[in-house]
């Protein structure tokens, strides 16, 4: 069993940093919904909170790690250009998405929304800590911020989960190939 | 709407609002400058040009590092002015929302495509 290097970071942009970033979301949102609407017979512990601040934190480091890794490791791979005489382009995804009118789609829309529309989980998740951070349980007393605040951790969720189903879907028409094996396991042999 | 957003509880601490609203506009703000330049960049090849910070990621590298900048600088900026003070937050908030959900609007590759 063996993976290449740059699979590799594929799969740990996407895989590690993306996909655990969407499945954090969920914990997130019914966190922040409970913490920011509970009635006081509901109280949560300081325990907790300080939990989902740490929670909230880490899922700051996720998102930016996602777009970091995407846009300086993986997308300079995804859109190398190929000279003019090459007729293999199965080691340029873009390339290869563009070659035919059945996956170049792939690129011009999902690869076009994606490589921007990823940025707004971060910024949106880094401005949802920051305030839960600052105001903790009582920014349930602030109905006003409180509904910006769900709004843009519901954002950040949407936006991960677009850029996510097409970072898949790409990977899964044209995945980024190439660089050094690496060697998981030696197979049995038959 | 415009109504300074004040603790709903009389028992709440007494921290004014306006820190959290500076952070929600900032976002919304930072959210429309990366759609304004991703959509800029994209029509204006001088423009696109210019944002080639780092070759091999190519002109999403200049529409990001300047969005970020443009975000975290006006965070610092309204985290100066309003973290005293109580803001109007409903039309703080409204405006972030807004700004969001352009941004959400600018950056869907067919409504690119319409300027």
């Amino acid at each position: 069993m063996e993976i290449t290097a740059r699979s590799l970071w594929t799969l740990v942009h996407g895989m590690g940093f993306g996909a655990l970033y969407l499945l954090a979301c969920s914990g997130a949102l019914m966190e922040l919904y409970r913490f920011t609407t509970s009635s006081p017979s509901v109280e949560s512990t300081t325990g907790q909170e300080r939990f989902f601040k740490v929670y909230l934190l880490a899922m700051v480091v996720l998102a930016w790690a996602a777009v970091l890794t995407g846009a300086y490791v993986i997308y300079p791979w995804y859109r190398a250009a190929s000279s003019p005489a090459t007729t293999d382009v199965s080691m340029f995804p873009q390339r290869l998405l563009m070659s035919s009118p059945t996956t170049s789609g792939w690129h011009s829309f999902g690869m076009e929304w994606k490589e921007h529309v990823a940025w707004f989980a971060p910024i949106s998740i880094t401005m949802v800590t920051f305030v839960f951070i600052r105001y903790g349980r009582g920014l349930k007393n602030y109905r006003k911020l409180r509904t910006a605040v769900l709004s843009f951790a519901v954002a950040s969720f949407v936006t991960a989960g677009i850029a996510g189903f097409f970072g898949a879907m790409i990977n899964k028409y044209a995945p980024v190939r190439g660089g050094h094996t690496i060697q998981l396991s030696q197979g049995e042999k038959k | 709407m415009n109504t300074p957003d004040i603790p709903a509880s009389s028992n709440a601490i007494t921290l004014t609002n306006g820190s959290g609203a500076a952070s929600i506009l900032a976002a919304g703000v930072g959210s429309f400058a990366l759609a304004v330049l991703a959509c800029v960049g994209d029509k204006a090849a001088a423009v696109e040009n210019k944002l080639i910070f780092y070759k091999p990621t190519g002109p999403l590298s200049g529409v990001t590092t300047s969005a970020i900048l443009i975000w975290l600088l006006t965070w610092g900026i309204l985290e100066w002015r309003w973290r005293k003070r109580t803001v109007a937050a409903g039309r703080v908030s409204a405006i972030a929302l807004a700004l969001l959900g352009l941004s959400l609007l600018m950056t869907f590759p067919p409504v690119v495509d319409l300027f």
